[in-house]
C-alpha cells in the first residue's frame, strides 16, 4: 500500500510536466490543444532521433529537442492556431484533432509501428532503484522525473510571478483586451505561451520514453491523462497541476494493486468525481465558464478588507 | 495632437459612429457627452484600436494610426481607461501598474510619479485589485493608463458606479493631472454638469454624429440639453 502510494506520487511528477503545457494553453491562449499528447510523443521521437543520429545521450538530446519543440509551438501558434482561434470554439478543436492525426501518421510513416524506448540509452537508470525502509524500493528515474517536474514548475512560477513576460502572460490570461490596452501584444504572448507549452510536452514525452515503450499512436492516451491532471488540480495554480498529477498517479497506482485494469479505471473515476464537484460548485457563477477551470496562478496578495484607513477613506462605491 | 477625420465605425450593419471630426491639443480636456447609444463608447474603442474603423482616419501628431493595433497605439501615446475599469483582478495594484509601464510608451510617468499623483494607491500596492472598492479600482485604472505615458488619455465613463464621495475624489485627482498640462484628456461622462465643469470643450453626440461642439459656457446649458436629447436636430452647432 505504502509502496503504491509512493509510486503514485512519483508518477504524478510526469503527469505534472505533461499537464502544465496543456494548462498554459488553456489558461493563456484559451485554446484546447487536442494534439498535446501527440506532441509529447513527437518530442520523444525527436529525442530518440537525436540520440540515434548524433550519438548523444538522451539528456544532451533534450537540449536539442526541447528548443525545437518550443520553436514548433511558436511557429504553429503564429501560422495556424492564431488564425483558427478567430473561427470560434469548434475550429481550434478540429484543427488540433487534425494535427494530432497528422502527427500520428507522420510518425508512423517515418518510424513504423514498432514500439520504441529511450530506456536502453540511459544505462541502468531505467531500472535502478533505491532501497528504503519497510522493504520499499524507489526507482531512480521516477525520482529524477519528479524532481525535474518540481524544478520546471518552480521556474515557471518564478517567471510568471516576477518577470515582464510572466506579468504579460498573466494579464493576457486575465483579460486579453485590457492587456492590449496596456500595450501588451497579445499575439506575441500567445506565441510565447505556445512555445513553453510545446517545450513542456516534448520534455514530458522524453521522460515517458525513458520509462516506457512508445509508439506513434500513444498520444491520445497521454492527452487524457494530461486533461485529467489539469481538471483535478488545475483550477488555481501551476502547483495545482502537480497536485492533480499526484492525485491521478496515486489513484492509478492504488487501482493497479486491485487489478490490471484498475490502473486506468481508478484514475478516470477520481477525475469524474473531481470534475463533477467542480462543476457543481461553479454552477451559476462566473467560475462556471469552462476556461476558468484552468486559471493561471494567483500571487498571494493582501485583500483590501484589511488594509489601512487611507484605503478605506478612498470611498467605496 | 490628435486629429480625427470623417471617422465611421459600427457593429456589422449598424453604424454607431458617423463622419466624426474633431481635434484635440496638448493639455486640453475634451468632454464627450450624449445619451446611451449615442456612439460614445464605440468612438472611444475605435480611437483606442480595439474596434476597427470602417473609414476615416485617426492622426496622432500627424501620423496615421488608424490601422494600428491597440497595443501599438499605446506605444504611440493613446491610452484608454475603459468602461468598467477592466483591471487584471488576480494581480496586485503594483503589478497592474507595472504591466502598463513595461509595455507602454516610455516617458516621465513612472511608478513613483504615478503614486505621487494618485497617493491613495500607495498603501494598496500589494493588494489584489479584485478586492478593491469602485473608487480604488478607478484610481488603479487611471494609474495604469498613465504608466504607459500617454499623449492622449481616453477616460470612458470614469464616474459610472461610484459613490458621490468617490467621484469627488476621482475628479480631484484628474484635476491634478490636468494641471500638469502635458496630456490631452478626452472624457466620456454621463453627468452633464460634471462634464461641463471639467472640460475645456464639449462634443455632444446623437445617433453617432456630433451635433454640438464648443466651450461649455459659450454653449449654455439649454443648448447642450437640447442636443443631448435630440430636441433640436440637424446641423452641427458650434460655439
Amino acid at each position: 500500500m505504502l509502496d503504491a502510494l509512493l509510486q503514485g506520487i512519483l508518477l504524478g511528477g510526469y503527469y505534472a510536466i505533461l499537464a502544465a503545457g496543456l494548462s498554459l494553453m488553456f489558461g493563456v491562449v484559451r485554446f484546447i490543444n487536442l494534439a498535446h499528447g501527440d506532441l509529447a510523443i513527437l518530442g520523444a521521437y525527436l529525442v530518440l532521433l537525436v540520440v540515434e543520429v548524433l550519438g548523444l545521450s538522451p539528456w544532451l538530446a533534450l537540449a536539442v529537442a526541447v528548443p525545437a519543440m518550443a520553436l514548433l509551438g511558436w511557429v504553429l501558434q503564429a501560422t495556424l492556431f492564431a488564425r483558427t482561434a478567430k473561427g470560434g470554439f469548434l475550429l481550434p478543436l478540429l484543427t488540433t484533432f487534425g494535427l494530432g492525426a497528422v502527427l500520428q501518421n507522420g510518425l508512423y510513416g517515418l518510424f513504423g509501428s514498432d514500439t520504441k524506448s529511450l530506456g536502453n540509452h540511459i544505462g541502468n537508470l531505467s531500472w535502478a532503484s533505491w532501497q528504503l525502509p519497510f522493504g520499499i524500493s524507489v526507482g531512480q528515474l521516477p525520482v529524477i522525473t519528479f524532481c525535474v517536474a518540481v524544478a520546471v514548475l518552480g521556474v515557471l512560477q518564478l517567471v510568471l510571478s516576477f518577470s515582464r513576460l510572466g506579468r504579460a502572460i498573466r494579464a493576457t490570461s486575465s483579460d486579453p483586451e485590457a492587456a492590449e490596452l496596456s500595450g501588451i501584444d497579445a499575439q506575441s504572448v500567445h506565441r510565447a505561451a505556445a512555445a513553453i507549452a510545446f517545450a513542456l510536452a516534448g520534455l514530458a514525452g522524453a521522460f515517458l520514453a525513458m520509462r516506457a515503450q512508445i509508439n506513434p499512436y500513444a498520444g491520445p492516451a497521454q492527452l487524457i491523462f494530461a486533461f485529467e491532471a489539469v481538471v483535478i488540480g488545475g483550477i488555481g495554480s501551476l502547483w495545482g497541476t502537480l497536485i492533480g498529477g499526484i492525485v491521478l498517479g496515486v489513484a492509478q497506482s492504488l487501482g493497479a494493486t486491485v487489478s490490471a485494469q484498475g490502473f486506468q479505471l481508478a484514475g478516470h473515476l477520481v477525475f469524474l468525481i473531481v470534475l463533477g464537484a467542480r462543476l457543481y460548485r461553479a454552477r451559476g457563477h462566473r467560475q462556471g465558464r469552462w476556461y476558468n477551470l484552468f486559471r493561471l496562478p494567483v500571487l498571494p496578495s493582501r485583500r483590501a478588507g484589511a488594509t489601512t484607513s487611507q484605503a478605506i477613506s478612498e470611498g467605496r462605491s | 495632437m490628435l486629429d480625427v477625420k470623417n471617422l465611421v465605425a459600427g457593429h456589422g450593419l449598424l453604424t454607431a459612429v458617423r463622419d466624426v471630426d474633431f481635434s484635440i491639443g496638448t493639455g486640453e480636456v475634451l468632454g464627450i457627452i450624449g445619451a446611451n447609444g449615442a456612439g460614445k463608447t464605440t468612438l472611444f474603442r475605435t480611437l483606442a484600436g480595439v474596434h476597427p474603423a470602417h473609414s476615416g482616419s485617426i492622426l496622432l501628431d500627424g501620423r496615421d494610426v488608424t490601422a494600428l493595433s491597440a497595443s501599438r497605439r499605446v506605444a504611440q501615446g493613446i491610452a484608454m481607461v475603459p468602461e468598467g475599469r477592466r483591471l487584471f483582478v488576480d494581480m496586485s495594484v503594483r503589478e497592474n501598474l507595472l504591466v502598463a509601464g513595461e509595455n507602454g510608451r516610455k516617458g516621465g510617468w513612472t511608478l513613483t510619479s504615478v503614486l505621487d499623483a494618485l497617493p491613495s494607491l500607495k498603501p494598496l500596492l500589494g493588494v489584489a485589485t479584485g478586492g478593491l472598492s469602485g473608487g480604488q479600482r478607478q484610481a488603479v485604472a487611471i494609474g495604469r493608463a498613465l504608466m504607459s505615458n500617454p499623449k492622449v488619455l481616453l477616460l470612458d465613463e470614469v464616474s459610472l458606479g461610484l459613490s458621490p464621495v468617490a467621484i469627488e475624489g476621482l475628479y480631484e485627482q484628474l484635476a491634478g493631472l490636468r494641471q500638469r498640462g502635458d496630456t490631452a484628456m478626452i472624457v466620456v461622462e454621463q453627468d452633464l454638469d460634471r462634464a461641463m465643469e471639467f472640460s475645456d470643450r464639449v462634443l455632444c453626440m446623437l445617433e453617432g454624429r456630433i451635433v454640438l461642439e464648443g466651450q461649455p459656457r459659450a454653449l449654455g446649458r439649454q443648448a447642450i440639453t437640447e442636443a443631448y436629447f435630440g430636441l433640436k436636430s440637424a446641423e452641427v452647432a458650434h460655439a
